[in-house]
């Protein structure tokens, strides 16, 4: 006669006895009665943590996906800055700056703006129908480079101090550091906010969990008196709480997806900007497959944790008692 | 089968409820266990089950010492044992025929396997047509009854039962001590516990007496 008992062994058979309570005999009125005001509250409270943990998912998704939207838009562009020095002519400063970027190894692509590029630039600051003339106006020299094997920019910058002095050289090597590291920030916080709220969540398993083995007491004296060992009562919290937990975090996860989802649609609009420019802010706030992949993972890991939980509090709860 | 010597109980610090009980259970024997209320035989037949330890002697059960079994062993031992509790502890939530089919259900049993037996068993004990019922639903006779389905179910080699007719009338006493004396006869051992003197006097069995802590047996 062979007990549910996997006790104390490896990691995949306690997969596998997760796996034989889920799909086993659902007509059968499970041992530790599906519902009461308990576990209700606790559906609950699973549904929420969920919930937070999914806003919190998705955003450290959004974030990381945005700075390395913005980082590899960022390294495929540099830009030499030309500004008007008394005694030199601008144009042939622009012209020279042109001559030397075009000539670096790594440059794909070269282009000046022109006056009234650089007009419209100032335009929000200066207002139109201005004339640039009467303006120092510095301009800009656009250089796409090879990603992955960019121009040496030492040298570059280099040979511009000593030709153009009036150029300067712009790698957005610190926006792209600073850029780093705030991405990193947000994911961090978001991971401690992950590990608070599953603690909280592993917290209130435990306490339903007394509460649910302080009110089915009857219920396992009876199962210790017709020859259940503790393994096989623990086994049956296990699967209610798996129950519960599947239910709040699918409640709670299926309202975050629901939420992502309607903010990928209605996208930019909710913020009152044009849609684009919240699409460069957010990367059009949408998860992406992987995004939602890793929701309905988390809803999974949530039912295991307060699987797991349920499990031990149990065991341990039973080996005191004896 | 069964085996005390010198077997004492007391709860906590109170007085011996249970004194110097030397005596054994045969394999196939019946016997009632009796005396006034408040002797001990509730008591007794918790040390019997296991779900008392005694403060001192020695109990063997079906060959174990019993003080030296762990948890999983104790739990092995028990699905040799029926027990009719005289407050049945039936399951409310769960239907007659699944709170019957519960110990099968324990051992690891697929449904298939045992439906007809439990079946069989509910129109034995005059339960067939009971067996969706709750029991919060069932009268006291019909809970009696599903509790000593329970017990029998698993075939045990040893039954107890506590009061088994305390609450049913008594015609139907009659019945359910028949039914003590066919799973008697099909090889069960069997212990009822009872201070119901006319009960006793319709079967002749040996007698376990409780008085006073001590234990008389007359075969
Ligand atoms: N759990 C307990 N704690 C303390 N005393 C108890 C307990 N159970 C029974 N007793 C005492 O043990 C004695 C025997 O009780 P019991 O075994 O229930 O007798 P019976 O079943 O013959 O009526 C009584 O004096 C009772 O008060
Ligand atoms: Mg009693």
């Amino acid at each position: 006669m062979s007990m549910t008992d996997p006790g104390p062994a490896a990691g995949t058979s306690r997969l596998a006895s997760l796996f034989a309570l889920v799909r086993r005999r659902p007509r059968e009125t499970p041992i530790v009665p599906r519902t009461s005001i308990a576990a209700s509250a606790l559906i609950a409270v699973v549904a929420i943590m969920t919930f937070l943990a999914s806003l919190t998912t998705g955003a450290v998704v959004l974030v990381r996906g945005a700075a390395s939207d913005w980082q590899s838009d960022v390294s495929r562009e540099v830009t030499i800055q030309v500004r008007p020095m008394a005694g030199r002519d601008l144009e042939v400063d622009v012209v020279r700056a042109v001559e030397i970027a075009r000539s670096a190894p790594g440059v794909t692509a070269v282009r000046a703006q022109d006056k009234a590029e650089s007009a419209r630039l100032l335009e929000p600051w200066l207002g139109s129908g201005l004339s640039l003339d009467s303006l120092p106006v510095p301009r800009l020299i656009v250089i796409q480079v090879t990603p992955g094997r960019p121009p040496d920019f030492a040298a570059l910058r280099a040979r511009l101090a000593a030709e153009v002095p009036s150029a300067s050289l712009d790698d957005h090597r610190g926006f792209s550091r600073r850029l780093r590291a705030m991405a990193d920030t947000v994911v961090g916080i978001g991971l401690a906010i992950l590990a608070l709220v599953m603690a909280a969540t592993v917290l209130s398993v435990v306490f339903a969990t007394r509460g649910a083995m302080a009110t089915n007491r009857p219920t396992v004296e009876v199962l210790h008196f017709i020859g259940a060992k503790d393994a096989y009562v623990a086994g049956q919290f296990m699967r209610h709480f798996l129950f519960l937990g599947l239910q709040g975090g699918a409640i709670g996860g299926g309202a975050a997806v629901l939420m992502f989802l309607v903010l990928g649609l209605i996208g930019g609009r909710l913020f009152g900007l044009g849609g684009s420019d919240a699409a460069a802010l957010f990367g059009g706030v949408s998860l992406g497959i992987g995004g939602y992949m890793i929701l309905l993972l988390q809803v999974a890991l949530v039912g295991a944790v307060t699987a797991f939980t349920s499990r031990r509090v149990v065991a341990a709860t039973l080996k005191a008692v004896s | 089968m069964v085996r005390f010597e010198n077997v004492g109980l007391r709860y906590g610090l109170g007085p011996e409820v249970l004194r110097d009980l030397t005596f054994r259970i045969e394999p196939h024997s019946f016997q009632f266990l009796t005396g006034p209320s408040g002797a001990g035989k509730t008591s007794l037949l918790r040390l019997l089950f296991l779900s008392l330890r005694p403060t001192r002697g020695l109990i063997t059960l079906f060959d174990h010492d019993v003080a030296t079994l762990d948890k999983d062993s104790l739990a092995v031992l028990r699905r040799r044992i029926g027990i009719v509790f005289q407050d049945f502890r039936l399951l409310d939530h769960m239907t007659t025929y699944e709170n019957v089919a519960l110990p099968l259900r324990v051992l690891g049993r697929e449904e298939e396997t045992y439906r007809d037996e439990v079946e069989e068993l509910l129109h034995w004990v005059g339960l067939g047509e009971r067996m969706a019922a709750l029991p919060p639903v069932l009268s006291g006779g019909e809970k009696q009854r599903a509790a000593i389905a329970r017990a029998v179910i698993a075939r045990p080699q040893l039954l107890l039962a506590d009061e088994p007719t305390g609450n049913v009338d008594p015609n139907l006493a009659k019945r359910l001590l028949r039914l003590f004396i066919e799973l008697n006869k099909s090889g069960t051992s069997v212990v009822i516990a009872t201070h119901d003197i006319g009960l006793m006097d319709q079967y002749d069995a040996r007698r376990l007496v409780l008085h006073e802590g001590r234990i008389h047996v007359y075969d």
